[in-house]
């Protein structure tokens, strides 16, 4: 008797143990043997890049993929979504919590996810031309009326850090990297017209500006670097959530309150 | 970089300690929440006094308040269908914690073709449209402009469904018994239902832009108001985890290998492009 259709995708195909039709004897991704083939063959980064764009990724761009997943591991415990995740582990909350915090606190406009999609928007709109850049920062800063939505609105140029000095070292360590790996991405067009560009925007460039182009260069549309970009930042959070938990609130400041105006 | 940079100075000022604008706790002693005192001000307060006053500063009316809150209770469906209500089930179903379920669920209602994203788009639209027809704008063309430039319009329309809002008879009753159905901003929602209706536009209000209408008549702006209907979904959201969590687990809408129409590529063998 023929099964009622429930789901539709062209991502995953699943069919069932002859003796039971909700339990999985073949997993296909894409058409790939996840678990017949692709176990033991593909790397984490193979699969991830495979889930997102339906392909098996080139050497170049799993090499690129891996690079950017070990730069966006861990933002640090200074990182304001690893901070979150560090309150949640304080606490004893649930893991999922630490990691629902440190996926709401890092998926802002400013140094989170949200900034990695506007900075990818502005690669699709501008690309490698430092003219186009410079138009679409310049029209920005002018007063204008925005669409209101659930984010607040952006401040800065997306990929460039206003609180800034110089461009950091890793930053610039992580460009250089993926520069090497292909000479006409748009990475390597970033580094050669660093100077310029943050020149344009006001300020230096950040690591969300690199991972911005990194996956622009990985032929990812904005929503989905925005989405890689959450997912890749999380083992940092979970890590030292977990430490936080061991170590408990005595090594965990809970700083001093200065109340302004009337609200003391 | 050859700008003088005074982010680092910035971030200097506010180290190892928190600036507040809007109250602290001081352990043992009590608590100042937006310059009043929370124990004594507020001891018998009602919590929708208290949230309100925590989003805008200002205090509401009795019939106000009840009013605010009657706009969450005639959107607590305790549905498991809507997919932010299937959420929390789905953790009840997977014996997730109820917290996790319906923090995940909220999260999930900012979509946007309902819920928050709705929410402070019809908000926004109504307070602009006021204003420009306060000022002699005219209202159709204003509609249609932005019809065009969004492609929809907030408030109006309903996904799933094209009869007219359960919700809407309820709550404008309720808020005509409280006086409180004759504001600027329910008149325009109105208004623009009725030109929609008549130039054919295959639209009418719902439930986002009644409750817009009736939360701008009440002073809030677009993003107070977006921020007060943050837990407008939570008591239809508690039930469904509930109920879920009852029944055996894993049971709740569980999906054989089948009921997947898979319309990808074909198998094929692994390896690198």
């Amino acid at each position: 008797m023929a099964e009622t259709t429930y789901l539709h995708s062209t991502i995953w195909l699943e069919e069932p143990e002859p003796n039971n039709a909700f339990a999985c004897r073949a997993a296909y991704c894409h058409g790939y043997d996840v678990y017949g083939e692709m176990l033991g063959n593909a790397g984490w980064v193979d699969m991830l890049y495979l889930l997102v764009k339906g392909e098996a990724p080139s050497r170049a761009r799993a090499a690129a993929l891996e690079l950017l997943a070990v730069a966006l591991a861990n933002p640090g415990p200074r990182d304001a979504s690893v901070h979150a995740a560090m309150c949640a582990g304080v606490g004893g909350s649930p893991a999922a919590s630490a990691l629902m915090a440190a996926l709401a606190v890092g998926a802002g406009g400013s140094g989170g996810a949200r900034e990695v999609f506007r900075a990818m928007q502005a690669w699709a709109a501008c690309d490698k031309d430092i003219e186009a850049w410079r138009s679409r920062w310049t029209e920005q800063a002018t007063p204008h009326h925005e669409p209101i939505d659930v984010w607040p609105a952006a401040e800065h140029p997306a990929g460039f850090d206003p609180l800034g000095v110089d461009t950091p070292t890793p930053v610039k360590q992580v460009l250089a990297r993926l520069t090497q790996l292909d000479a006409d991405s748009r990475c390597a067009w970033l580094q050669a017209n660093l100077s310029s560009m943050e020149q344009a925007a006001g300020f230096p460039l950040s690591m969300v500006g690199v991972a911005a182009a990194a996956f622009a260069d990985l032929g990812m549309l904005p929503e989905e670097g925005e989405m890689l970009f959450l997912l890749l930042r999380l083992p940092g959070a979970a890590a030292h959530a977990l430490e936080q938990r061991a170590s408990g609130h005595k090594q965990f400041p809970f700083y001093e309150l200065e109340l302004e105006g009337t609200s003391g | 970089m050859s700008h003088e940079r005074n982010g680092p100075d910035l971030l200097r000022q506010n180290v190892g300690r928190v600036k507040s604008g809007v109250g602290g706790c001081f352990l043992g002693s009590h608590v100042m929440f937006r310059g009043m005192d929370l124990h004594s001000e507020f001891a018998e307060a009602r919590w929708m006094d208290l949230y309100l006053f925590g989003i805008t500063g200002r205090r509401f009316s009795s019939a106000q308040l009840r009013l605010f809150e009657a706009i969450w209770t005639y959107t607590s469906y305790p549905d498991a269908r809507i997919w932010n209500n299937r959420v929390a089930a789905l953790a009840g179903s997977t014996r997730s914690s109820g917290n996790l379920g319906v923090s995940a669920a909220l999260a999930v209602s900012e979509a946007a073709i309902y819920g928050r994203g709705i929410d402070i788009r019809a908000s926004d639209f109504l307070i602009r449209t006021r204003a420009h027809v306060a000022a002699g704008g005219e209202l159709g063309s204003w509609v249609r402009g932005e019809l065009a430039e969004r492609r929809s319009l907030a408030g109006y329309g309903r996904p799933l469904s094209s009869r007219r809002d359960e919700r809407l008879d309820p709550i404008l009753s309720f808020a005509r018994s409280l006086g409180l159905a004759d504001g600027p901003h329910l008149q325009l929602a109105h208004e623009i239902e009725r030109f929609l209706v008549e130039s054919r536009l295959r639209m009418t209000a719902n439930y986002g832009a009644i409750a817009a209408a009736l939360t701008a008549d009440m002073g809030l702006s677009a993003r107070e108001h977006y921020l007060y209907v943050h837990a407008a979904f939570v008591a239809g959201m508690l039930p469904c985890y509930i109920d879920a969590e009852a029944r055996p687990a894993g049971t709740f809408l569980p999906l054989p290998c089948g009921s997947v129409a898979y319309q990808g590529a074909p198998k094929r063998t692994w390896h690198r492009a």
